[in-house]
């Protein structure tokens, strides 16, 4: 059985590219061959920056015959419908085969598809990959159409049989005809040379200075600069991400380590190592004495008489230059932030969050005050989380993040450090943004929770405000990011909080904001006041209409009527916040998904408690799916659906709704009798459990209802001619539906 | 690989080796554009003449303009004019990259001792409405080129496709030249009689249109030339085809993208001064862009564009 090697020669492939593309390559040409008939023993794919290779071993030499029957019409039916069929099956009428069917004599053909050679199915399969190969970007070039990442160049394409035989595909794309040659490295190979099977060709790469394998680059970039830093007591830090994208800038890796001058030493490590990275792709290697980092790794692409010397050198003055940059910044920053940062925060003023949404200032004053109303709630000092939330952004106006955006939070750590602010104070500036994604932890110390949950807040409500809520796959603003950071840090958190009355604060806020240049002075003063009694009140609805009662008689009051400003911000508010909280649900789902809890689980638990504490939410949703695993809890909801379908249908009949609360005298059976009984028992115990926020012990008091409930519906008809006994026995359906309730809505359970 | 090349002593010897090198591999050697620019892309040799169906090919240097990079003169390598080094041709040939390669040995770059990489780097100018992929050269870490395959230009696709190399000639020949600090790049001979240095030549220009740029630029007078400058490129653009003195058919592609290439610098004067906030920024981009596609859409109406009557 013959193998294949195929590789694609190309100009330089992006690093970042590589990767996926010598995976599609692999995947897309064995499911072709497959679906083809060609089943292979082993498939080898890689990538360099110039090439993409794949290698099978074991692939059939021609596909295999296949035969088919194919049932025609009747033997009487009209010549038109058999000269049809002969047509569609492609064979003549003296093929057709005869025989009895349930309708008559019909006529079946046996279609034979012969085998087909390797070569055909290779080359059609590769052509079919070629013109429709999934680069994130891809290109033309020249005069031709075809699209590849960068020019293609050159394809080789043989088959090798068992004899060691090794022969050219037949194919052309594009003009570009398949041989079985290619070349080595771009500066150390020696020309074109053709190779006869995938270890001729690896080893002859090998020759001319090409390492095939990703991984054996990697591999040995990694080993070598350990190794150098090693002999030096320093060591490389580790960054697998900058491994795998420099081990697909290179063909031949030579790694040379360099030192940092002096001069640069002193500055913060992050900003060393983000420089050296971003703009170099460098690694950098620390003394693990001091933690400093002193010297750099750079992987180079040539062997040099100079052993490097010049390249070192080259690379070596760039990063002077570079960190010159950078070290101007730090000192310049420096300066400012050991007076206090106030002139950066003055700054803030001047820069634009959004167009609507105002100035980066006003934004940091709104999370200040959102963050001083959550401080108690999560237990923060409030004065640190009030000086925290004034110079958490303040590094937004400082050089060094606006030339390493990255570097935010993290610079403000240092530069309130050395402002002389507290630990606390300098650890929120960096761990307000928390979490940065799905694996990134949470923040944990109370003054940057509360300036974190503040400020993702204050971006979704401003958003909500405005109404650039995301949709699709448009999310601009990662407001989708912020609700499950809030969310993550709530429920990891273990906070207890009340999130409606932040989020209807907040909002206010920003309409606040908003309406300040079109309001009048007395109309902003109201709003101001209703934001006083919200943090009194922690109702919107009721602080809105309280204030709203109080300044109708004063002097100058503003108009608060029908259509007025007030008026429609009274209304908005609790709409949008309604929205906002429903966002977070559906936020709350995905993530609580992801940990095996169903979506209708959660949702079955959600509006129990005005859905907006999403601890407690969580706490009871995972208490049900844990019930719903027990037979118990299978069957009562069961139960329960039964009961529900039961008392619905007949509440539609009838029109009333059955919840006045049965009457033990009419019960007649004894299950019925009983089931009063378990009903009173359960309802006390959830009250009692859920009193105690112990939620698996509702759900097991809702779960031991089970066995009344299926002993009742065994032996009670509930739709008796006698309605009074009928009216009584929907009543008690009714206390089923209450009681359960209090603990879970079943409804929403599916299935 | 080419025979090794001795080392160049000056800033013009690498501008005179490149034009030498590519006038030897058949590129048409053009002269600058006599307008302010803000890169060597806005020279029509590669804006308009990328785009239709005629091949081209084309060098030339650029003095290139872009005032928020004004230091005084006291930065190492950032200026508020600098020079480019611009090669068009279409359709890109298959050997661009070696061609490319024998540019840098024409200028002293041994391949055998320095590390020349490709890095992807894709090209998109916001104000041409244009972009491509390609690379940066890395020469020893050290960005110096810019390697690009135009894919659209002025909204239009291009076809065929322009190779593009554009090289930053400062950075380039201070980097061969193994100097430091800009201004003290030799400009001509270092042994000539009068031996100038590049600080001799542009570091008083660099100190005077840093202040200008900065500070002193009349902003009302800029915002006004933006706008005459967008309103007369599509009052040319409005005329009739038929020139109705001389009957014949004359769109006027040209003198329409003079006045793109006009509001563009006036966008980037306006842009140094700090005038135009980051909301309006996105706009006054959007602004030139429109005048470029109209421009594009007009040129590939004329002969040049590869228009057939």
């Amino acid at each position: 059985m013959p193998d294949l090697l195929i590789e694609l020669f190309s100009e330089e492939i992006p690093a970042r590219m590589q990767a996926k593309a010598a995976q599609d390559f692999k995947a897309r040409m064995t499911d072709g061959l497959v679906e083809a008939g060609l089943t292979y023993a082993g498939a080898q794919a890689f990538s360099t920056p110039r090439r993409l290779t794949l290698a099978l071993d074991g692939l059939l030499a021609e596909s295999p015959t296949v035969t088919e029957e194919r049932k025609g019409p009747r033997v009487d039916a009209p010549d038109k419908a058999i000269e049809g069929f002969l047509r569609g099956a492609g064979v003549s009428r003296d093929d057709l085969e005869v025989r009895d069917d349930k309708k008559g004599q019909v006529y079946f053909a046996k279609i034979t598809k012969p085998g087909r050679p390797a070569d055909a199915i290779v080359a059609e399969v590769l052509e079919d990959v070629v013109r429709h190969f999934p680069w994130p970007k891809s290109m033309r070039w020249g005069a031709g159409s075809l699209r590849w990442v960068r020019p293609l160049h050159s394809i080789l394409c043989i088959l090798t049989d068992d004899a060691a035989e090794a022969r050219v595909v037949d194919l052309e794309i594009d003009g570009i005809r398949a041989g079985d040659t290619t070349e080595g490295h771009r500066f150390m190979g020696g020309g074109r040379f053709a190779v006869t099977s995938f270890e001729d060709y690896q080893a002859k790469l090998k020759r001319d200075h090409v390492i095939l394998d990703p991984q054996e680059r990697a591999d040995h970039i990694w080993q070598d600069a350990t190794s150098q830093a090693f002999a030096s007591g320093l060591e490389v830090v580790e960054d697998k991400g900058l491994l795998s994208e420099v081990a697909g800038l290179v063909e031949w890796p030579v790694v040379l380590m360099g030192e940092i001058d002096e001069e640069f030493l002193g500055l913060p490590a992050e900003v060393l190592q983000t420089s050296m990275k971003e703009h170099q792709k460098f690694f950098s290697v620390k003394n693990p004495k001091t933690g400093r980092i002193e010297r750099f790794v750079t992987v180079a692409n040539i062997e040099t008489a100079d052993h490097g010397a010049t390249i070192l050198a080259g690379n070596q003055k760039v990063l002077s230059a570079r960190l010159s940059d950078a070290k101007f910044f730090w000192e310049n920053d420096l300066r400012i932030a050991q007076q206090g940062m106030d002139a950066w925060i003055a700054q803030l003023d001047n820069v634009t969050f959004e167009r609507q949404l105002g100035t980066q200032a006003a934004r940091i004053r709104r999370i200040g005050a959102l963050a001083s109303d959550l401080a108690g709630e999560v237990g923060a000092d409030a004065a640190l989380t009030a000086q925290a939330a004034r110079v958490a952004k303040a590094d937004l106006s400082s050089e060094m993040v606006y030339e390493f955006p990255e570097l935010q939070g993290l610079m403000g750590r240092y530069y309130a450090q050395a402002a002389g602010m507290p630990d606390a104070v300098a650890a929120a500036c960096e761990e307000h943004y928390r979490p940065l994604g799905p694996s990134d932890q949470v923040p944990t110390a109370p003054v940057s929770v509360a300036v974190a949950l503040a400020d993702k807040l204050d971006t979704l409500t401003g958003f909500w405000a405005i109404d650039e809520k995301p949709t699709g796959s448009k999310d601009p603003f990662a407001l989708r990011r912020a609700a499950l950071g809030v969310i993550r840090i709530i429920v990891d958190g273990g906070y207890r909080l009340k999130l409606d009355r932040y989020i209807d604060a907040q909002l206010l806020r920003h309409k606040i904001s908003l309406n300040h240049a079109r309001a009048s002075e007395g109309e902003i003063d109201t709003m101001e006041e209703i934001l006083d009694e919200v943090a009194e009140r922690g109702v919107f609805g009721a602080a809105f209409h309280a204030v709203v009662d109080r300044v109708r008689g004063r002097d100058g009051a503003p108009d608060t009527e029908e259509g007025s400003l007030l008026r429609t911000v009274g209304k908005r508010v609790p709409d949008l916040s309604t929205d906002l909280l429903a966002f977070f649900h559906d936020r709350l789902k995905i993530y609580l998904r992801d940990q095996g809890i169903r979506h209708d689980v959660i949702d079955a638990c959600l509006m129990l408690d005005g859905g907006d504490d999403l601890s407690l939410i969580v706490s009871r949703a995972r208490a049900l799916e844990d019930i719903l695993q027990t037979e118990d809890g299978e069957n009562l909801v069961q139960g329960f659906k039964r009961a529900n379908n039961i008392l619905s249908q007949a509440e539609e009949k009838d029109g009333v709704e059955y919840s006045f609360g049965a009457d033990r005298k009419y019960a007649e059976a004894p299950e019925e009798k009983e089931l009063f009984d378990v009903l009173d028992k359960a309802e006390a115990e959830i009250a009692a459990a859920n009193a105690k926020e112990d939620f698996a012990g509702a759900m097991e008091a809702m779960a031991g209802m089970r066995g009344a409930i299926d002993a009742f519906f065994e032996a009670v008809q509930v739709n008796t001619d006698n309605q009074v006994v009928r009216r009584n026995r929907l009543n008690l359906l009714g206390k089923i539906r209450d009681i359960c309730l209090q603990a879970a809505d079943l409804t929403k359970l599916e299935g | 690989m080419a025979e090794k090349t001795s080392k160049p002593s000056s800033f013009q010897e690498v501008i005179l080796r490149l034009q030498s090198y590519w006038a030897s591999h058949g590129c048409a050697m053009m002269q600058p554009y006599d307008m302010e620019v803000g890169a060597g892309t806005f020279h029509p040799a590669t804006t308009l003449r990328s785009l239709g169906s005629k091949p081209w090919a084309a060098a030339y240097v650029q003095p290139s303009r872009r005032p928020t990079d004004g230091r005084y003169g006291e930065n190492p390598n950032r200026l508020q004019h600098y020079y480019q080094y611009q090669v068009l041709i279409k359709p890109s040939p298959p050997n661009l990259q070696d061609l490319y390669l024998g540019s840098l040995e024409a200028i002293g770059i041994d391949m055998a001792l320095h590390d020349i990489r490709f890095v992807e780097d894709d090209w998109e100018s916001p104000t041409l409405g244009a972009w491509g992929l390609g690379w940066e050269v890395w020469c020893d870490g050290m960005e110096v080129s810019q390697f690009t395959y135009f894919q659209q230009v002025g909204g239009h696709d291009c076809h065929p496709v322009s190779g593009e190399l554009t090289y930053g000639l400062e950075r380039l020949a201070m980097y061969v030249l193994g100097i430091d600090h800009v201004m003290d790049m030799p400009f001509n001979d270092p042994g000539a009689p009068i031996a100038l240095s590049y600080g001799d030549v542009f570091r008083q220009t660099e100190q005077e249109y840093s202040r200008w740029n900065f500070d002193v630029a009349n902003t009302d007078v800029l915002f006004k030339q933006f706008e005459e400058a967008e309103a007369e490129c599509e009052a040319i653009l409005s005329q009739p085809e038929t020139d109705p003195k001389t009957g014949q058919r004359i769109i006027m592609a040209h003198p329409a993208y003079d006045q793109c290439i006009k509001a563009s610098h006036l966008f980037n004067l306006l842009d140094a001064r700090g005038v135009i906030s980051v909301t309006e920024r996105q706009a006054y981009i959007g602004r030139v862009r429109a005048l470029a596609r109209k421009c594009a859409d007009a040129f590939v109406q004329t002969e040049a564009g590869g228009h057939v009557a």
